[in-house]
């Protein structure tokens, strides 16, 4: 490799994970809680869904923030129906605007990882250690007061970092971060500091992806996450464990026109045999057990 | 000097709020926006964003929006009649001085207006105060004396807004801004004069957006008008909630895509509890039946998360 953040190795030739149950596929929801600032820098760059037309940006500014007032909730009854608990990762200036929010999220027992102070505030290059290291230590604080979980997860807001966010991540007691999306299982990432994992989502199969940078319809969105599973469904059969990790943002997928469709997409796997609904934690540490014990 | 939060409204998710109703036990509000709008030819350019990205004069992109009002809204009237449905008119102002024919079939069918601006290639970006309010009393003086109407609603011109603009509208006694995508309901805005409320107008079924940047197909925009009443009627019957259709006739009165605008009003209004409204009936009803009882309970929650 060109880093020596991770040891290489094809999917495909690793022993076999075996998940509790011998379930073939865990089935991660992540919705994503974004905020995105009226006055956000442009510089170093701007993330999807930014505000992009002069300021004051009303249209854009109101209509990501429909994900936590409306989107969110038809998201929510959405995986309540089919029984599903997930991972949510969570801005944390949605912690401090929103403090509603997160009970709703703990009511479910979903699971809450951190996802950066909010959408104008990116982990990059240009960032000192010493100011990423504060900041990290604002976002981790305000989460885990708010939320009184561990909060083991990271998501970079924009899926950007700079050379020191996994040390400093692992030095604070984050076990995995989803911004590699390099593979269809975890993985064991290096660092300075401590145990971290890389928790891969599938990052072309998003909504963000397929229906606000694509341009797809609903519909088409539900056809690819029903086609993604089928083929590591049919995958683990020989190969071991795989997992779907599901990105969803509340403002794309949680409008009234597009959630029957995540409805139907998430009812379909949820009847398929052998799915494993489970939030990023469980994974993680089955896949490590799994790992330690070779199987 | 900008700010990161505008302040706009309160934060109050959808499933925490009073009951909302509307007349007759309808579940869903429902309002047509045509926007009738005149893009000038050589407009001053707007240091901030300029009106024709490709230059002027820009024949092709002048020349479909006024198909629009040449042949577009002509089909739309007939749509919008067959599905006895009126239009709450999303008007650049000086088309009453252009084209006094299309504001006398509007007012002929009883349909309401409310301001666009003066023109769709005139932005507030930059405006001080007395312009702004020029502009807004400008499109009162306007539309009253080609219509004897008094607008009561407001949807910036080309989206295009300065941090004031909600204050003046208040100021200027408007019921109703169309500019704020934040919910399914109307709620109260956060002025300090008067008071203004948010009506749901939209983007997500919005031909302009739709078609213009999502880039979809007439039977892809077809299905996401089906698709959202179904939801949102579905909600209803809870709480009430608003649907609009915001059109453009250079888009939707286009002939292969008129059969996709009929088709989805045909499903819509097919079903028994929709309230065919215009903007000021909607927020006359609000303002009736709903607005206080909203307030006091918005403030409840303030009082709360600042005891906590």
């Amino acid at each position: 490799m060109d880093h020596d953040r991770y040891g290489w190795s094809a999917l495909f030739h690793r022993p076999p994970v075996r998940w509790p149950g011998s379930a073939r596929v865990a089935l991660l929801v992540v919705p994503v809680l974004q905020w995105f600032p009226l006055d956000a820098p442009a510089a170093p760059y701007q993330p999807v869904g930014s505000l992009d037309a002069p300021y004051p940006d009303y249209r854009a500014y109101t209509h990501r923030d429909y994900g936590s007032r409306v989107g969110i909730f038809r998201v929510m009854a959405v995986l309540d129906r089919l029984g599903l608990r997930a991972t949510a990762a969570v801005n944390a200036a949605i912690a401090t605007r929103y403090p509603g929010l997160l009970d709703e999220i703990g009511g479910r027992r979903w699971e809450i990882a951190a996802y950066g102070l909010h959408m104008g505030r990116l982990h990059h290059a240009d960032l000192s250690r010493a100011e990423e290291a504060a900041l990290l230590d604002e976002v981790l604080g305000t989460l885990r007061h708010a939320s009184g979980q561990l909060v083991r997860g990271w998501l970079s807001p924009g899926g950007t970092e700079s050379p020191h966010t996994l040390d400093l991540l692992a030095e604070r007691g984050v076990s995995y971060v989803l911004d590699w999306v390099n593979d269809e299982l975890p993985y064991v990432l290096r660092t300075e500091t401590g145990r971290l994992h890389a928790l891969p989502y599938a990052h072309d199969l998003s909504d963000a992806t397929v229906i606000w940078e694509r341009h797809h319809s609903a519909t088409e969105f539900a056809e690819a996450v029903i086609d993604h599973f089928t083929v590591i469904d049919r995958e683990a059969a020989e190969a071991g464990g795989r997992m779907l990790v599901l990105l969803l943002h509340p403002w794309i997928i949680g409008q009234p026109h597009r959630i029957a469709a995540l409805e139907r997409a998430l009812g379909e796997i949820r009847s398929r045999p052998g799915v494993w609904p489970a939030t990023a934690s469980e994974v993680l540490d089955a896949w490590a057990a799994a790992a330690e014990t070779g199987s | 000097m900008s700010v990161s939060d505008p302040g706009l409204y309160d934060y109050s998710p959808i499933v925490d709020r009073p009951r909302l109703t509307w007349p007759a036990g309808a579940r869903v509000a429902l309002w047509i926006a045509p926007n009738i709008e005149f893009y000038e030819l050589l407009p001053p350019v707007n240091p901030v964003r300029p009106p024709w990205p490709r230059g002027q004069p820009d024949v092709l992109g002048y020349a479909l929006r006024d198909y629009g009002n040449r042949v577009g809204i002509w089909r739309l009237f007939e749509v919008l009649d067959r599905h006895r449905l009126r239009g709450s008119v999303s008007l650049n102002v000086a088309l009453c001085e252009h084209h006094p024919e299309i504001i006398e079939a509007c007012r002929a069918r009883g349909w309401e207006f409310f301001s666009h601006g003066v023109y769709n290639t005139r932005y507030l970006y930059g405006m001080d105060e007395a312009q702004e309010r020029a502009v807004i009393d400008d499109a009162v003086a306007t539309v009253l004396r080609h219509t004897g109407q008094r607008i009561a609603g407001w949807l910036s011109p080309a989206l295009s807004h300065t941090e004031r603009t909600t204050e003046l509208l208040a100021e200027r006694g408007f019921k109703y801004a169309c500019d704020f995508f934040h919910d399914d309901q109307p709620f109260p805005l956060n002025v300090t004069r008067g008071r203004l409320i948010s009506l749901p107008y939209a983007l997500e079924t919005n031909d302009g957006t739709v078609y213009g940047r999502r880039l979809a197909s007439p039977r892809e925009y077809e299905d996401i008008l089906r698709a959202q009443f179904d939801q949102l009627y579905a909600e209803g019957e809870e709480s009430g909630r608003v649907m609009c259709i915001p059109l453009h006739p250079f888009l939707s009165g286009q002939p292969h895509r008129l059969g996709a605008l009929d088709r989805a009003l045909a499903h819509i209004v097919g079903h028994p509890y929709v309230w065919r409204a215009t903007g000021s009936e909607i927020a006359d009803w609000y303002y009736a039946e709903h607005y206080d009882a909203m307030v006091a309970h918005l403030a409840a929650r303030r009082g709360a998360s600042s005891v906590a």
